[in-house]
């Protein structure tokens, strides 16, 4: 492993001056757990780390009147500790219940996950259905990005070098609806996703779906939205047939791969089983009786 | 480009001159030959290397040597008394048939006192996710189990 610097400022305007500073000879550091393995493995080279470990106010969950706010700097473990996540953002608590381990959860942050833009990212699918924002800072200034719009390619964010993640903005879910996270893996703890489906629906009082959000991990170069399938499915009722048809659709918009845990074919074929499963349940957590 | 870090080790205030690239694992093991937490795959996925860092289970391959700085640092190495009587949790494991071939041991040991310390009466559901991060390949998963469960039975009052 090559020799580095590891900084530690204690503000967000140190973090700012060290990243000017230092440039793309820098890299960012939270919890660590993606960037001192991608060190081992000789993957990256900084000359220094700069850690957002030491700045202050960087990690919360605030439950807000309408909306949620989620610290960057917010560990997996604390998420799942929380009943605001567990009540409220039920995908959300799927998801990090899964991830990694308890060791791993105990340091690994929501914001590294997402910074990290890997396609398995496991947060990263019901931050989507769940509607959620980014707030990226820097010295300039801040700007509100929908996650939806974040993504670039594999590692790769609309994240410029000069800003970091900041929290995430998650509108409080209504009343009639429902989220839900289905990570299919050949081992529940320690693995990533083969696939990872989130689905996020709002009812109306008849049981129509009000509104349908499909998140999809593993499925294309980046975590997508199923946009056709989620217009396919808002006014409908949940029938099997619907059911099944929206999985078609969501099959077709994915454009999966061919990778050491899963061949394309699969992970299609899986989308069309997960979108019903994980819609159902969906259906059942918003509570319409 | 060594720096100096303090911290608290298993009880003692310490202190030490280290490389910012290294792990809490390296240090641990080179500079305080305290040679319980083992490097297993060296990307957090086997729990050999665990240790508790302010009262949480973490991978100290993973974790970089410069956030140890203030925090309370706890290793297999605290957990007997001086005068060499084993942690509850020991005895439960040597009572249980809990070690074979002892590598996993000791993360598997504090990944379970990190638990305990948070849950004195944990399902075997909690047991289980507490130590979904300890590779044991000599499969003696049930046994390690049975042991954490006997040593929580035996730790309440």
């Amino acid at each position: 492993m090559k020799k580095f610097d590891y900084l530690k400022p204690t503000s967000l305007d140190e973090v700012f001056s060290l990243m000017e500073k230092f440039g793309s000879n820098a890299k960012l550091i939270a919890g660590g757990t993606d960037v001192m393995v991608l060190l081992k493995r000789k993957r990256i080279f900084p000359d220094v780390l700069i850690s957002l470990r030491s700045v202050p106010n960087m990690a919360y969950i605030k439950d807000e009147k309408d909306k949620i706010r989620i610290g960057s700097m917010t560990t997996h473990r604390e998420l799942e500790t929380s009943t605001v996540i567990k009540e409220k953002l039920t995908a959300l608590y799927d998801a990090v219940i899964n991830l990694g381990s308890v060791q791993i959860r105990n340091v690994a942050t929501i914001g590294g996950n997402i910074a990290n833009a890997a396609p398995s990212a496991d947060t990263a699918c019901p931050l989507l259905v769940l509607d959620a924002s980014c707030l990226l800072i820097s010295s300039k200034g801040e700007r509100e990005v929908e996650l939806k719009d974040f993504f670039i390619a594999p590692g790769e964010t609309v994240m410029k070098q000069d800003e970091i993640l900041k929290e995430f903005i998650i509108p409080k879910p209504s009343k009639l609806s429902g989220s839900a996270y289905w990570k299919l893996s050949r081992r529940k703890a320690m693995d990533l996703p083969i696939l990872g489906v989130a689905i996020s629906l709002a009812m109306n009082e008849d049981k129509s779906i009000k509104k349908a959000r499909i998140g999809l991990g593993v499925a294309a170069p980046t975590p997508i939205r199923a946009f056709k399938a989620e217009e396919f499915l808002t006014g409908k009722f949940l029938t099997d047939e619907v059911l099944a048809e929206a999985g078609n659709i969501a099959s077709k918009e994915a454009s999966p791969r061919d990778s050491i845990r899963g061949e394309a074919w699969y992970r299609r074929e899986m989308i069309r089983v997960l979108t019903k499963r994980v819609a159902t349940i969906s259906f059942k957590r918003a509570n319409i009786v | 480009m060594k720096k100096v870090i303090s911290f608290k080790l298993n009880g003692e205030d310490v202190e030490a001159e280290v490389e910012p690239h290294w792990s809490l694992l390296h240090l641990l093991r080179e500079t305080f030959e305290l040679t319980g937490a083992k490097e297993g795959c060296g990307k957090g996925e086997c729990g050999a290397c665990t240790v508790i860092v302010d009262g949480k289970a973490i991978n100290s391959c993973l974790f970089p040597v410069m956030e140890v700085e203030g925090c309370e640092v706890t290793t297999i190495e605290g957990l007997a008394t001086l005068n060499g009587n084993l942690h509850p949790i020991q005895e439960s494991f040597v009572a249980n048939g809990a070690v074979q071939c002892g590598f996993c041991t000791p993360g598997m040991i504090m990944s379970a006192k990190a638990l305990l310390d948070e849950n004195k009466n944990p399902s075997e559901d909690d047991i289980r996710t507490a130590i979904a991060g300890n590779l044991c390949r000599c499969t003696g998963y049930v046994q390690i189990i049975e042991a954490i469960k006997k040593a929580s039975e035996r730790r309440e009052p």
